[in-house]
């Protein structure tokens, strides 16, 4: 960066110290305040239920207990859309990768014919798209819904994350480094496993940031898609818990004693934060590995997108 | 879009004659790896946006959509005058709006601020701080809503006992439910929006601060004149994408926010289209309220793109 030379040659004015200590108190702020909730989740997760309920707690855990995690553990249905939903994430993002990859390659190659047109195709949902009940009504048709691939298949191509990678093709491997493996007898297919695929790291680190979080995150399109239980992701499973304040007992034991039940009632609101916790860890641990290349890949979506 | 530079290759635009034949065939794996895009695409987009003449047709099930009788404009007039029509409107475009009012300036503030520090492990901290929200799924943040405005439990109606005010039901009054859902937005995705015009204030020439600095500009005057052109285009470009989808407000937060007492606010177009489409089985009408939101926001966009290109030369097309 540039940006670190010396710019001392100029005094600062007094006005311009007053400014700058104005910003860092107000980013101060911001930051507090946005990190503030997130906090304040966690703290509530391993807080005492009784602090919790009664709203004493601001920032520190109240005592200290696991017991909320522990229930979460234990709920089947919980473990069940944890699993579902690691398994639509995983294999849609690979799935999803590999679509965007290989027609981003494609069109990355000046030299296809009909590339013009290909692109106009590729890029017209991004401003036009059938809506809601015909995409639904597409779908079911296909006998699409309900599948256990359904959430795998759908979202596995969006055009944005296309341009992003094209983008990143056209810019950041040469042609001529193409050319030379052309030249030494390799296929289409060959230059794009062996010269295109080890350089565009950055690009897929970015898509998988981007499909990754789509699959996660997303409930809409299994509330839609997805009707059997067994099949819901986690999403759905936290609306219940979380937004509809339904209990979702499913214990091994069905009848449960009811002392214990009460336990549960009173632990409900804890177990509620912890939840909250367990299901946003998978994201925030993809974080720190895609994070160096997010300036990078949002600047390529933006100016190209 | 960039495709305007790509120039036709000489010979390439003759049509289907012997040499056309010859390269399809050369880069005939190419073409294998644009097939799975281009079936996606034509599946779950192209279908679709075919599947939207039963927007001016009768659906039946039984019948499908080619055997459907053709009815024309009836759904979208009888859409335009039913009695939600104005209410949907209304409240489709004022959360966006309001979304666009508050929320398109303070990315752009957070950047400016944060492009005058030099001290890198502060910049690093509060530049991570902001990111995390944008990562916390909308089940979630909706979640988290109702928690900390609840009124026994919430921990923002425990602050305001502490001032000495009398507890607020947030989720349960419909004139709180566009702030909430505005100022959560703001929450989620400042940070992360921030970091466009980052990448755009990276690319500001050095010296140009220095030039100014020397002809005795303040620090003020320095982001006025120096940053805030630097990141115009950008600025621009957002916005008007802002302005094509200002009739899209996002089913997913709406709908989980919803609740019997803040309905009167929070229906908007697509919650709409999926409860009397989807569970009220709806198709045809509900399709046509669907395209008749996508054309809005269309003419929005092409407005909003014209008026740019006449005032600032910036544009999408």
């Amino acid at each position: 960066m540039v940006k670190s030379q010396p710019r001392a040659r100029v005094r600062e004015t007094m006005e311009d110290r007053i400014t700058l200590g104005v910003f860092y108190v107000l980013l101060t702020l911001i930051a507090l305040m946005t990190i503030y909730p997130v906090l304040y989740v966690i703290s509530a997760s391993v807080s005492e239920p009784t602090a919790v309920n009664d709203g004493s707690v601001v920032l520190w855990p109240v005592g200290f207990q696991l017991e909320g995690y522990q229930y979460i553990f234990e709920n089947d249905w919980i473990l069940l859309g944890y699993r579902n939903s690691l398994i639509y994430t995983v294999a849609g993002t690979l799935l999803d990768i590999a679509v965007t990859f290989l027609a981003a390659y494609a069109l990355s190659r000046r030299d296809i014919f009909g590339r013009r047109a290909l692109n106009t195709y590729m890029i017209i949902p991004m401003w036009f798209s059938g809506g809601l009940i015909p995409t639904f009504m597409m779908i079911n048709s296909m006998g699409l819904v309900d599948q256990w691939y359904t959430l795998i298949i759908i979202g596995a191509f969006n055009t944005y994350n296309f341009v992003i990678c094209r983008t990143f093709i056209q810019s950041n491997i040469p042609l001529e480094l193409q050319e030379a493996a052309r030249i030494d007898g390799c296929s289409d297919l060959g230059i794009m496993a062996k010269v295109v695929l080890p350089l565009s790291k950055p690009v897929l680190a970015i898509l998988c940031l981007y499909y990754g979080l789509a699959h996660w995150n997303d409930y809409f399109t299994g509330l839609i898609y997805i009707n059997t239980r067994s099949l819901q992701p986690l999403q759905l499973f936290l609306r219940e818990i979380l937004i509809q304040n339904a209990q979702l007992e499913m214990g091994s034991g069905d009848m449960m004693a009811l002392e214990d039940s009460m336990r549960r009632v009173y632990m409900m609101q804890v177990m509620r934060y912890g939840l909250i916790v367990v299901s946003s860890v998978p994201m925030l641990i993809l974080y720190p590995f895609v994070q160096k290349y997010f300036v990078q890949g949002v600047m390529i979506g933006a100016l190209k997108g | 879009m960039q495709l305007r530079k790509t120039r036709p290759v000489p010979g390439g635009r003759t049509g289907f004659d012997r040499r056309t034949l010859k390269r399809l065939l050369t880069s005939w794996q190419l073409y294998l790896c644009l097939l799975p895009a281009v079936i996606y695409l034509f599946l779950f987009n192209y279908m679709p946006m075919y599947g939207l003449v039963i927007a001016f047709k009768n659906y039946k099930p039984g019948l499908g959509i080619g055997g459907s009788e053709w009815v024309g404009l009836k759904h979208f007039q009888q859409f335009v005058t039913s009695v939600q029509f104005p209410v949907l409107m209304r409240n489709t475009f004022l959360l966006s709006v309001y979304s666009l009012i508050f929320g398109f300036p303070m990315p752009v503030l957070l950047a400016l601020m944060l492009n005058e520090v030099r001290n890198l492990p502060f910049k690093k901290v509060v530049q991570n701080a902001t990111y995390i929200p944008y990562f916390i799924s909308t089940v979630v943040m909706v979640a988290m809503i109702i928690n900390f405005t609840s009124v026994d439990i919430g921990v923002i109606n425990t602050f305001i006992q502490w001032f000495g005010g009398t507890p607020v039901d947030f989720m349960g009054k419909s004139e709180y439910f566009r702030t909430l859902y505005v100022v959560s937005g703001i929450w989620q995705s400042m940070g992360w929006n921030s970091i466009i015009y980052f990448a755009a204030l990276s690319g500001v020439d050095p010296q140009l601060y220095e030039a100014a600095q020397i002809d005795g500009a303040s620090r003020l005057q320095r982001i006025w004149h120096v940053s805030l052109p630097g990141i115009a285009p950008t600025m621009i470009m957002l916005f008007i994408l802002n302005c094509g989808s200002l009739l899209n407000v996002g089913y997913e937060k709406v709908y989980l926010m919803q609740n019997s007492l803040n309905m009167d606010v929070s229906e908007v177009i697509s919650t709409y289209v999926y409860k009397v489409g989807l569970l009220g089985a709806k198709f045809s009408y509900t399709s046509a309220i669907g395209l008749f939101n996508t054309l809005i926001n269309f003419a929005l966009l092409l407005a909003v793109n014209f008026i740019s290109r006449r005032v600032s030369d910036v544009g999408l097309f």
